[in-house]
């Protein structure tokens, strides 16, 4: 088993409290982080080639540089997204609940090197329980003189949360919903710029990418390096859900083989069953049949060559009983619920690919439209703000694609 | 007497005013603010809020109604919030909703008529291991089964 880099202490008893959490090592990395400049703490973790992961898997030292130096009268915002709503996923939420201390001791050292001075955690408004835990965290640092007036760096850290909305963890319209709006995600920019909170330049992150940061600083970035591959290196929280034997999260090296994952620490698929197809990472992934897994490696990679994406780790399992259209219709509720509603391609397409595949799904459906169905879908893909829309085209696609025969078989008129 | 904030929510609300450069950064806070005081977001409520972030009551609205835990309606004393979503499907949740229908003889989005029981359906609660979970106002209860079930809800019954 490897040193886990941000689980350590999940398995320790009152980790969520501070004099626990000190006396396994939290906030450890203040003093060799303040011993640098805030550049170095950039370069660090470039050199770290940390990926978020909060889906997209995109480096977050490049995020990092793109922030304009510090001027007078213009603050910096750094804003974690604890807004976990992918179904499948339920990683962040570990962190949350376990090790809070582990997450503002990355804030913290985030903010450093952000020239950051308030911080903002924004999540999901189901969470109330790890809200808590956050929230009496928070207090725990502020009255420790680790956090707020009292502290070095004076840095301040508030939890503000959501209300029910999947969107907001898209990060433009999380950052519209912290300004006190509809969570409508925003245009993007043509070149590089970071986001902007407030109107002044904002950097967001995952947060088990900022609960990384620290282990980087302490141990320097070759050591995070050592894990994992050359291109996804470090480790993640990989979730297993659905029909498997030993539902949970786990922490390991980006590069493990699929397969493996599910049958060594999986147990493998519940009661016997036969192994049918995994959802790889969230349900905005592509589904990949089970004959393909023993060829797919965790990482981002090798998730691209075989056609999905990694996302956010977490997997749902399913077994033979599963019926495949009747899991894209799940999902297809999903999104034409969670759809903000702001592109008409998004807004109408959802709802719209729901009633067909529920005329299907009753035996009222023909073959033409399950064709309908994708060309629907490539009517949505790239037509819209932001990529709620494509992830969905591009789930629905896989799913027929990859079963065309359950969802024929459903149209024999 | 108007409705308003009380003293504890009054004092929330102060205290967060320092943390955002602007009032309309606090419209979630203070819907939340309103909602854990009155269970719901009344119309007074949303009049209230405009005059108090200095935005309009038509803004407040389409905040409140844009997020699916703001509730628009009273609810019951218990909140019951049934995961629909892959994982939980998989893992049972159309025998849980289907057991408390039969149980509280109300369909989701309704309320019994003693006001005690409200039953929604939602969409991914973030418990994909714990499948099926369910929410009962602020509380997951994870891996549930129909057994798991019927004990909850007498201790509901019986409070």
């Amino acid at each position: 088993m490897i040193k886990p880099i941000v689980s350590r202490l999940f398995q320790v008893p009152n980790s969520h409290k501070l004099e626990i959490a000190r006396s396994h090592g939290r906030y450890d990395s203040l003093k060799i982080l303040f011993s640098k400049s805030p550049e170095e703490i950039t370069q660090m973790v470039c050199q770290s080639g940390l990926r978020g992961k909060g889906g997209g898997g995109a480096p977050t030292g490049d995020k990092w540089k793109i922030m304009p130096s510090p001027k007078p009268g213009i603050p910096h915002y750094l804003v974690i997204n604890a807004d976990e709503s992918e179904p499948g996923t339920f990683k962040d939420r570990q962190i949350l609940e376990k090790d809070p201390h582990l997450l503002i001791e990355g804030i913290i050292a985030s903010s450093y090197a952000l020239h950051v001075k308030h911080a903002y955690i924004y999540i999901r408004g189901e969470y109330h329980f790890p809200a808590q835990r956050v929230q009496e965290a928070i207090n725990e640092a502020y009255e420790a003189g680790i956090i707020g007036p009292k502290s070095e760096f004076k840095l301040d850290i508030t939890l503000h949360r959501g209300a029910g909305a999947y969107i907001c963890g898209e990060k433009s319209a999380l950052l519209e919903s912290l300004e006190g709006k509809r969570g409508h995600p925003r245009l993007k920019p043509h070149g590089k710029e970071p986001e902007w909170l407030f109107e002044a330049p904002t950097v967001v992150n995952n947060v088990e990418t900022i609960a990384s940061v620290p282990f980087i600083i302490q141990e320097g970035p070759d050591a995070y390096r050592s894990y994992g591959t050359k291109d996804s290196p470090g480790t993640m929280l990989f979730g297993l859900s659905g029909h498997i034997k030993n539902p949970g999260i786990y922490e390991l090296p980006y590069g493990v083989n699929m397969l493996q994952f599910i049958q060594e620490i999986g147990g493998g698929v519940r009661d016997n069953k036969e192994l049918k197809a995994v959802v790889p990472g969230g349900s905005s992934c592509s589904i990949l049949k089970a004959d393909i897994i023993h060829k797919v490696t965790l990482d981002y990679e090798s998730l691209k060559r075989n056609g999905s994406t990694l996302g956010t780790g977490g997997m749902i399992i399913m077994d033979e009983s599963v019926s495949i259209p009747k899991a894209m219709k799940n999902l297809l509720e999903f999104y034409h619920h969670e759809s903000c509603g702001q592109c008409t391609p998004c807004r109408e397409g959802t709802g719209w690919m729901d009633r067909i595949l529920a005329k299907v799904l009753n035996g009222n459906g023909t073959k033409e439209d399950i064709q309908l169905l994708l060309e629907i879908s490539n009517t949505m893909n790239g037509k819209t703000i932001c990529v709620f829309a494509p992830a969905v085209a591009t789930m629905a696609i896989s799913y027929i694609q990859a079963f065309p025969e359950e969802f024929y078989v459903l149209c024999a008129k | 007497m108007s409705k308003a904030f009380d003293e504890i929510r009054e004092a929330k609300f102060q205290a967060l005013i320092p943390r955002y450069p602007n009032l309309q950064a606090l419209t979630l806070p203070s819907l939340w603010l309103w909602q854990e005081q009155y269970g719901w977001i009344c119309p007074e409520g949303v009049a209230y809020l405009a005059k108090r972030l200095k935005l309009s009551v038509a803004q407040i609205y389409s905040i409140a109604s844009f997020y699916t835990m703001f509730n628009l309606n009273p609810v019951g004393k218990y909140h019951i919030q049934v995961c629909k979503t892959l994982s939980c499907m998989l893992g049972g949740s159309e025998t849980i909703l289907e057991c408390l229908e039969k149980n509280l003889g109300i369909t989701p989005g309704q309320t019994t008529q003693d006001g005690r029981f409200t039953l929604t359906q939602v969409e991914c609660l973030g418990a994909c291991s714990g499948a099926p979970c369910i929410c009962i106002n602020e509380t997951y209860h994870e891996k549930m089964d129909e057994a798991s079930l019927l004990n909850l809800l007498e201790d509901l019954k019986r409070d």
